[in-house]
């Protein structure tokens, strides 16, 4: 009887989340997208940015407070990327589940970072101490992460575990193989030239072998000056640049402005799912990446 | 019999693969060694007991090369986890300009297990510093029908500090949050250091629940909850200064409530000691002043967001610093609308904001210089403030504030004069952590007087990267 009443309890708590699928606060897009891939409709997704905005400056907006506080998981990149805005949506939505535990994850702290700074020093404007946090460009990471989230996931749906575990296999064949096609793509921009808007390139440069030779910030987060720019010329040119590579939520008066006195075309790339009409999803993003930059030599 | 079998007394790795060249060889060999005739018996046994060696290399051999295969494999896993995670020195050319050093995937901080300086709290500090010419001397500032109650008046001549700050903040364990903030400010030649805020949060309760207990500012109308360094002007607008003593802060509990909608909407209430004005005197037992509060806000697309609140704070007043002694309830309203291309508030945009005051007293004023004299106080005044910035890039915004309070025709301080103000603002940030100030202000604070008002600010946030409220 005992055993009885255990199980039916047991089987009660696995059937919750079959009354209400888990509710899901992605940060960014690309991570967003990433939960797409491995939960596909058994989540209700909501997505606090989108590509036309800098995530680095995001509000804690009644909006976003209102999704947090609904989430039973925040799928975020971390590294103080969203230092200015997640504490506090976190602090004011009084979610306790999302705030710690199997509820937060922060997507570039399941891989290791590239630039990690040796000085902390302000002066050297807005720097991530964990390194930097833009890993959604590399897809080896990318891979990483997927696999680190999925049994989050699971843990968070017992009763949907298979459904996240088969759809990771399936996109991890998928994006194993996209890989070789990008790389195989990819290859003839290896070792060329680029100028950067942010340092938001460094997976997607040390993927492609691209070497970044200048940054139109004169420091990370400190819009780009004029003076700076004018230093930037001649570097640009005498490298024999290939392209100036801007992202889609940045403005592209600096880098149009370095373009018309080098010579050097501007490369507006998606930098996250949504950034253009082809990326669509992660497999698009990365398409139009590869296709953009490949296009710049047209 | 095949002597290069034999010979094989090489280094390991050599003979190894010596040895299977060997193999071969006598692989080759051994059907022409089958037709020598002179072939002994011992010597065909020895030839099948070399057969059976070399098979039993070539097993190795094959063992051998599917570990390596794996190996390989492994390494080659290895490899693309790293080459992405080491910056190829290759990538940084001399040329390089504005990168940032290649780190080397460095401790991580956590690692520093025996480091006591690991749970440090996040330090903050908020440097704050002006010059004000007014054009009244503040010794001589009367505000019509608003007594000047805590930090009402008028800012001081010439060079100051204004709001310095330091805060410290960090979780306590799984289930608080603790936030001290002190504050510096000087008081005729004098500094003293006060504690502004010092609170505990909790971080667990459930189901958007949340509780504060210490000192700290409520959470009625929109800037009241906000500390000075996130205002858009230099000087908090008249009402504030009127209704609130410039801010209220007590020490208290707060409890606050998050519905689980689409469109944000929080509920709370406080008790406070009320020693504070408006309040005073800490009446009804050291738990004086009451508030509630209610804000509701959302987005219109993506470019446009907007917040609105309700709040009452009352308080039974027990010698107040304008010599009140009674019940007084406060009401606010305030309302936030944000217009920003494409949600980026910090690159553009314009943020307009206004609160509206109504105050309700009824009681009896005492003559602070003789308390003999009293007579009924009861009545309403109210104030109103409404300012709009204008971000005009990541570096600049602009903006304009009008003020206007309406005092009361009867009673103690009637005044048939609303007192009103302009102000203008233009800041320069050069980052999210330093700002200058440039502000004008046309104040008219009774019939008589007009005080105007040119500002010059700085403010430098240093520390922890803390994030602000909406």
């Amino acid at each position: 009887m005992k055993r009885q009443i255990a199980l039916f309890l047991m089987l009660g708590l696995a059937a919750v989340p079959a009354f209400a699928k888990p509710k899901i606060f992605a940060c960014e897009p690309e991570w967003g997208a990433l939960v797409t891939e491995l939960a596909g409709d058994k989540v209700d997704l909501s997505v606090g940015t989108n590509a036309l905005q800098d995530v680095h400056q995001i509000e804690a907006k009644p909006s976003l407070i209102a999704k947090v506080r609904q989430a039973d998981m925040i799928v975020c990149t971390g590294s103080e990327l969203e230092v200015g805005w997640l504490p506090q949506l976190l602090k004011q939505s009084g979610n306790s589940r999302v705030s710690s535990g199997n509820g937060y994850f922060m997507a570039s702290e399941q891989v290791p970072t590239l630039e990690r700074p040796t000085a902390l020093d302000r002066a050297n404007g807005d720097i991530h101490p964990r390194g930097n946090p833009h890993v959604q460009l590399d897809p080896y990471r990318v891979l990483k992460i997927a696999k680190a989230l999925e049994p989050r996931l699971a843990t968070l749906d017992p009763a949907n575990a298979a459904t996240y575990q088969q759809r990771l296999n399936d996109f991890t064949t998928r994006w194993q193989a996209a890989i070789k096609r990008w790389e195989a793509k990819a290859a003839p921009l290896k070792g060329k030239k680029i100028v950067v808007h942010h340092i938001s390139w460094v997976y997607l440069n040390t993927w492609l072998g691209l070497q970044q030779i200048g940054a139109l910030e004169p420091k990370p987060g400190v819009p780009p000056t004029s003076g700076h720019l004018s230093s930037l010329i001649a570097t640009t040119k005498s490298a024999g640049t290939y392209a100036i590579i801007t992202a889609a939520y940045q403005d592209s008066k600096p880098a149009n402005w370095l373009s018309e006195r080098t010579g050097v075309p501007v490369v507006v790339l998606p930098y996250t799912v949504g950034g253009d009409a082809q990326s669509k999803d992660l497999f698009g993003l990365y398409d139009s990446t590869i296709d953009k930059l490949l296009g710049a030599a047209k | 019999m095949n002597p290069y079998c034999l010979s094989a007394r090489a280094p390991v790795a050599a003979r190894f693969r010596r040895t299977l060249l060997a193999c071969a060889v006598v692989a080759v060999l051994s059907p022409t060694l089958a037709f020598a005739q002179d072939a002994s018996k011992s010597e065909a046994a020895k030839v099948e007991a070399l057969e059976a060696r070399i098979k039993a290399l070539e097993d190795s051999a094959a063992a051998t090369q599917q570990a390596l295969q794996e190996a390989r494999a492994e390494i080659e896993e290895l490899k693309t986890a790293q080459t992405a995670s080491q910056q190829p020195e290759a990538a940084q050319p001399e040329a390089a300009v504005a990168q940032e050093e290649p780190a080397p995937p460095a401790e991580e901080p956590a690692s520093g297990a025996s480091n006591p300086n690991a749970f440090n709290p996040a330090m903050g500090v908020i440097l704050n510093g002006m010059y004000a010419a007014h054009s009244l001397n503040p010794d001589n500032y009367v505000r019509a029908g608003f007594p000047l109650a805590g930090e009402a008046g008028p800012g001081p001549r010439g060079f100051s500090l204004g709001e310095s700050e330091i805060a410290l903040s960090s979780n306590v364990d799984d289930k608080f949050y603790a936030q001290a903030t002190l504050s510096v400010g000087t008081e005729d030649g004098e500094d003293h250091v006060g504690l502004e805020e010092a609170y505990i949060d909790t971080t667990a309760l459930p189901d958007g629940f949340s509780l504060r207990a210490g000192r700290f500012f409520s959470n009625i109308g929109y800037l009241n909850s906000h500390h000075a360094h996130t205002d858009s002007f230099s000087d908090r607008p008249l009402a504030y200064q009127a209704f609130l003593g410039n801010q209220y802060g007590d020490d208290g509990v707060q409890l606050r409530w998050v519905a689980p909608t689409d469109v944000y909407l929080e509920f709370g209430g406080e008790m406070f000691r009320g020693d504070r004005f408006p309040s005073g005197g800490a009446g009804h037992a050291g738990a004086g002043v009451k508030t509630l509060f209610a804000h509701v806000g959302g987005d219109v697309g993506v470019d446009n967001e907007w917040l609105a609140g309700v709040s009452t704070l009352r308080s039974q007043t027990d010698g107040g610093e304008d010599g009140f002694r009674g019940d007084e309830t406060l009401y606010l309203a305030d309302f936030t609308w944000k217009w920003a291309p494409g949600g980026n508030t910090k690159d553009g945009g314009v943020t307009f904001r206004s609160e509206y005051f109504w105050e309700n007293r009824d009681g009896i004023y005492a003559d602070p210089n003789d308390p003999a004299l009293d007579q009924p106080w009861s009545g309403q005044r109210t104030g109103v403030y409404g300012e709009a910035v204008w971000r005009i890039n990541r570096q600049w915004e602009a903006g304009y504030r009008y003020d206007r309070l309406w005092a009361d025709d009867n009673g103690p301080y009637a005044s048939a004069f609303d007192p009103f103000r302009h102000s203008l603002m233009l800041a320069w940030h050069n980052s999210e952590f330093s700002m200058v100030r440039l502000q004008f202000g046309r104040d008219r604070p009774n019939a008589d007087d007009t005080d105007n008002v040119i500002s010059l600010q700085y403010q430098a946030v240093f520390g922890a990267h803390g994030a602000h409220k909406f």
